[in-house]
Formats: C-alpha cells, sequence, structure tokens
C-alpha cells in the first residue's frame, strides 16, 4: 500500500523548521529527538503568536467578540482533535497539561472510585513513568497491588499472560501504545478486547504513538486514550485525555476552581458536564490553537506518508547502526515506530550522548523515565535516536558516522 | 560552548579504560555510597584513614567516562594525604568544574586534575565529575550516601 503513496517532499518540508538550520559546535543541527519534543512547524507557532498578538484574552468568560472568538478557536481546536483520533464528541476530549496529567486525573477520579483495599492494576513492563508512578500511588492510598504484563527479549509483550493476569481483582489496565524507549507498537486493540472480555477497562498512553500511527479511539474501543501536544508537532503545556462519555459522566471532578462550575453557593455546588468539568481554571489557550494548528499541518502532509517515511528511515538506520560491532539495539519487536535505542560495549550512553552532541547530533541519552526498561534489559541507560518527517538518509549517515568516531575514540 | 569531545583526552579515555585504584577495602574505617540520579551512575568508596591521613582508598561501581576517570585520579590524588588537604582538594574541584571559582582563583592542590576543567561548559555533565568527590565528602563526614541530586 505504502508504494501507491506520493512521497513526501522533505527538503520543502525543513524549511519549516528553523532549528534545523541552526548549527552546535559549528556542525550543522541533526535532530534525532523527536520522541523527547516534535518540532513546531513555523506555521503553528505564528498561529500562537497571532493568538497572542490580536486576539489575546480567557475563554468562556463574558460576552465580548473578542471573547467569543477566543472561544471559537480554542473549541475549533478540541474539535481538531477529536477528529484526529477518530472520537464520536468533543464532549470526550479533555484539555490537559500532557499525557502526564492526563494519566492522573484518571488515576485520581476513575481510579479512586473504582479501585480498593486488595484490587489488582495490572500494567505493561514497558510502560513509562507516567503510566507507573500515579498507579503506584493510588495503590498505595487504597492498599492495591500492581500487577506486570511482561515482555520477552525482542520487547514483544506476552499476551499469553493475560488470561491469568486479568483477574476478577483487576481494576483497569493501563498499557503503552508504543513504547518510548523500544519504539514496539503494542497491540493495543487485541489487549483492549481481552481486557474488556473481562470486563476491565483499559487506559492507553499515546504519547509516542499518535505521532507515527493513524489513532482511531473508537476501532481500537480505548476507555481512555491519554497523549501530548508537544510530542506532536505542538507546544507544551497541552495534552489530551480522551475518554468514553459514559465514563467521563460518571467521574466526580478533579481540580476545583473556575471555569468547571454550574453555580456555585456557600451551601453547594454543582459542575458542569464533561469535559468542562475536569477543566478548572484559565486553560493554556495559545497552546490548545498551536496544538489545533500542529494537526492540521499533519494531516496536510498525510500521516499515512508520515509513516512510510519514517518507516523507510527506521529501516535503513536499523540497518546501519546493527553492522556496527559491538553496538546492540534494544527493542526488536515485528511492529516498530522510528524509534531505535542502543548500546555499545565499553561506551556509556551519556558519553555517547556528549559525543555525538559535538558532531551536531541531538539524541537521548539515559533512562527515558523508563527505569523498570533499563533494568529488564539490565542497562543503566540508553542512546535513543528518534526519526521524523523531517529526518533524511543523510541525517542518520551522520548518526552512523557520529557513532563511528565515538568508538574509535574510546578504543 | 566548547565542543564536548574535548573533555574526551587521553588521560581521561586512559583512565576511563584501566581504572586505578578499583576494588573495595576489606576493612575500612571510612565508607560512602554515591549516586547520580540522573544518569545512574553508581559509586561505592571505601578508605582506611589512619593518624589523619588517607592511608588507602578505593572504589567501585559503574558509571561513564568522566565518572570513572573522575574516580580513578581522585583516588590517587587523596591517598597519602592527610584528611584536612582532601577535603581543601575536594571544595577546589568543585569549584572548578561547578564555575564557581572567583575570577583568577587558583586550584594549587589539584595538579593534574585541573584537565576535568572544561566540565564547566557542560552542564549536564558536572554532576558526573563531581560523583566520586562528594562521595569522599560524604565518607570523611562519616555519611553513608551521597547524592548530587
Amino acid at each position: 500500500m505504502t508504494t501507491t503513496l506520493h512521497p513526501l517532499d522533505v527538503s520543502a518540508i525543513r524549511k519549516d523548521f528553523s532549528l534545523l538550520s541552526r548549527d552546535f559546535h559549528g556542525k550543522p543541527v541533526v535532530y534525532l529527538d523527536s520522541a523527547v519534543s516534535g518540532q513546531m512547524p513555523l506555521v503553528a507557532i505564528e498561529r500562537m503568536a497571532k493568538y497572542e498578538r490580536e486576539e489575546h484574552t480567557n475563554v468562556h468568560r463574558g460576552v465580548s467578540t473578542l471573547s467569543q472568538e477566543a472561544t471559537d478557536f480554542y473549541e475549533a481546536a478540541r474539535e481538531k482533535v477529536r477528529k484526529f483520533i477518530g472520537a464520536g464528541s468533543i464532549k470526550e476530549i479533555v484539555w490537559t497539561r500532557g499525557t502526564t496529567e492526563a494519566i492522573n486525573l484518571v488515576a485520581q477520579t476513575y481510579g479512586r472510585m473504582h479501585v480498593k483495599e486488595g484490587d489488582e492494576i495490572l500494567l505493561s513492563a514497558m510502560e513509562h513513568h507516567a503510566n507507573i508512578v500515579p498507579w503506584q500511588m493510588l495503590a498505595q492510598e487504597k492498599g492495591a497491588t500492581i500487577k506486570v504484563i511482561p515482555m520477552t527479549d525482542a520487547g514483544e509483550l506476552i499476551l499469553g499472560s493475560l488470561d491469568e493476569l486479568l483477574t476478577a481483582r483487576t481494576k483497569i489496565v493501563g498499557v503503552v501504545h508504543v513504547s518510548n524507549v523500544l519504539g514496539t507498537v503494542n497491540p493495543v486493540k487485541e489487549i483492549i478486547a481481552k481486557a474488556h472480555a473481562k470486563g476491565v477497562p483499559v487506559l492507553v498512553d499515546g504519547a509516542q504513538a499518535v505521532p507515527h500511527l493513524h489513532v482511531d479511539v473508537k476501532d481500537l474501543d480505548a476507555d481512555f486514550y491519554a497523549f501530548s501536544g508537544h510530542k506532536l508537532s505542538g507546544p507544551t503545556g497541552i495534552g489530551v485525555l480522551y475518554g468514553k462519555l459514559a465514563h467521563l459522566e460518571a467521574m466526580p471532578p478533579w481540580h476545583g476552581g473556575g471555569n468547571m462550575i454550574r453555580s456555585v453557593s456557600w451551601e453547594k455546588t454543582t459542575y458542569i458536564p464533561a469535559p468542562g468539568k475536569f477543566e478548572a481554571g484559565t486553560p493554556p489557550i495559545a497552546a490548545a490553537i498551536g496544538l489545533g494548528a500542529a494537526i492540521d499541518y499533519l494531516n496536510n502532509l498525510g500521516l499515512d506518508r508520515i509513516a512510510a517515511h519514517e518507516h523507510e528511515l527506521l529501516v535503513y538506520a536499523t540497518e546501519k547502526l546493527s553492522a556496527i560491532p559491538g553496538l546492540r539495539i534494544l527493542g526488536q519487536a515485528k511492529e516498530k515506530a522510528s524509534v531505535i535505542s542502543f548500546v555499545v560495549e565499553g561506551i556509556h550512553p551519556h558519553d555517547m550522548g556528549s559525543l555525538l552532541d559535538g558532531e551536531g547530533v541531538v539524541v537521548r541519552a539515559g533512562h527515558h523515565c523508563a527505569q523498570p526498561v533499563m533494568a529488564r534489559f539490565n542497562v543503566p541507560a540508553t542512546t535513543r535516536a528518534s526519526f521524523a518527517y523531517f529526518n533524511t538518509r543523510e541525517d542518520v549517515d551522520v548518526l552512523v558516522s557520529a557513532v563511528l568516531k565515538a568508538i574509535e575514540l574510546f578504543k | 560552548m566548547s565542543n564536548p569531545r574535548e573533555l574526551y583526552q587521553q588521560v581521561i579515555l586512559e583512565h576511563n579504560k584501566k581504572p586505578r585504584n578499583f576494588g573495595k577495602l576489606e576493612s575500612c574505617t571510612h565508607h560512602a555510597e554515591g549516586h547520580n540520579p540522573l544518569c545512574g551512575d553508581q559509586l561505592e568508596l571505601s578508605l582506611i584513614i589512619e593518624n589523619g591521613q588517607v592511608q588507602d582508598i578505593k572504589f567501585t561501581g559503574s558509571g561513564c567516562a568522566i565518572d570513572t576517570a573522575s574516580a580513578s585520579l581522585m583516588t590517587g590524588a587523596v591517598k597519602g594525604k592527610p584528611v584536612a588537604e582532601a577535603e581543601a582538594m575536594a571544595e577546589q574541584f568543585r569549584g572548578m568544574v561547578r564555575g564557581d571559582l572567583e575570577p583568577g582563583a587558583q586550584t594549587p592542590l589539584l595538579g593534574k586534575l585541573t584537565l576535568f576543567s572544561g566540565v564547566k561548559d557542560l552542564p549536564s555533565r558536572v554532576k558526573c565529575a563531581v560523583l566520586p568527590w562528594a562521595t569522599l565528602h560524604a565518607a570523611l563526614k562519616g555519611e553513608e550516601e551521597a547524592s548530587t541530586e
């Protein structure tokens, strides 16, 4: 199917990103760190600037034309998100500060309602700390336990374990759609079906999935789906919690304050319906509008074309890096997004990161907020390169030659 | 900012590959563990201190080249020195790599350890170079743990 796609015009796309014409240490920037944060196209930056310059006010306030206009732009961004992930209603799209806040919201509302002493929360072995710690805090508060879906050495979840791990005590499953370390694309649709067969809802951490895959929350039948704007070529400070309307309606509010109430008196306060009841206080309006513009940008490029381009880079980079003696790639799943974590014998990932930086190559070196994954593969950290739609095969070549230079230095 | 590559001088690479004083002193008088939460570097120092002098010192652990070389060179530099001098060296070293020495200030005690001075231009690596010295400081103070957090 991908062969019929018209390929991306990458040299034109690169002009939309000012960072790509900078240099570090006299070397042109090679940005291979989109899994840390996706670069924002100029059109999204300009849209945010226009809001701040000409349209700045608050939303859902007063009768002024200015306020109505801002509210319309802000809500239009919500509609863009709805359409982007295939949700049925904008009532199911809650703005948050990011993936982390979205997961905390679910843990602190849905979780606190449903998880009791002795209950179980089932997470996968490849979760980011954002989908571990909020559940540990809840489990500690309630006297519940965390269970873990194991994975193979290749970095694939062992789905056969689900029959045993999903018990009558399991109250929620949390699973990452795409691993930020291993790149594994998990079969979340299948996991959700298995969980639902036992009446257990599923939260999907989609932070690394939405930039690479066409996500359809209805097709997945996800109960909750969380992601961040800044991984999706949008700004920081904005994220999304998708929740099935029935769940959101039954959940209590989380933060209290303005913007989320119907009426307040000293005797009794009532709340507006979802999503508003989860959105206390003034939201990051420019960020929401900027995310909407970023989604338009990605839609214009075409998610299928983006996926095909990134897949080609993944295959090329995997082949080139695998050929380097002493280099080991963590994560060999059959279904992988364009993320490659690696370690090189005798060179600590932080040294590798610094040396790549010296060549203008921006990667992430560290534990990637996934220490249990590091422990699973018995490494303190990894170096991770992640590829986006503006990257080229030449970028991969620069990475490979920089890695070889580091190895030479450490010989 | 200087190129990070400049930091990886031969002395550092060589000490990383063949760290001196690597191991553990069974009958130590002082001991501390150091931990760098950012990168997961771990270091264990054991010392024998007699008559106010560092008679012997060894380290174990796993970390990056900057951390390992810093520990290797540090153990060599403080061995045989009076405790007070080791403490003064730790202070000078930390001041040097954190870049908070007074302009023109000298670091006479550091000798070849000044080859780490370039670390001050790489803020993300300062903690790697400092970890052995922070752990030494903790051990001399009788504390069991040091963290660069």
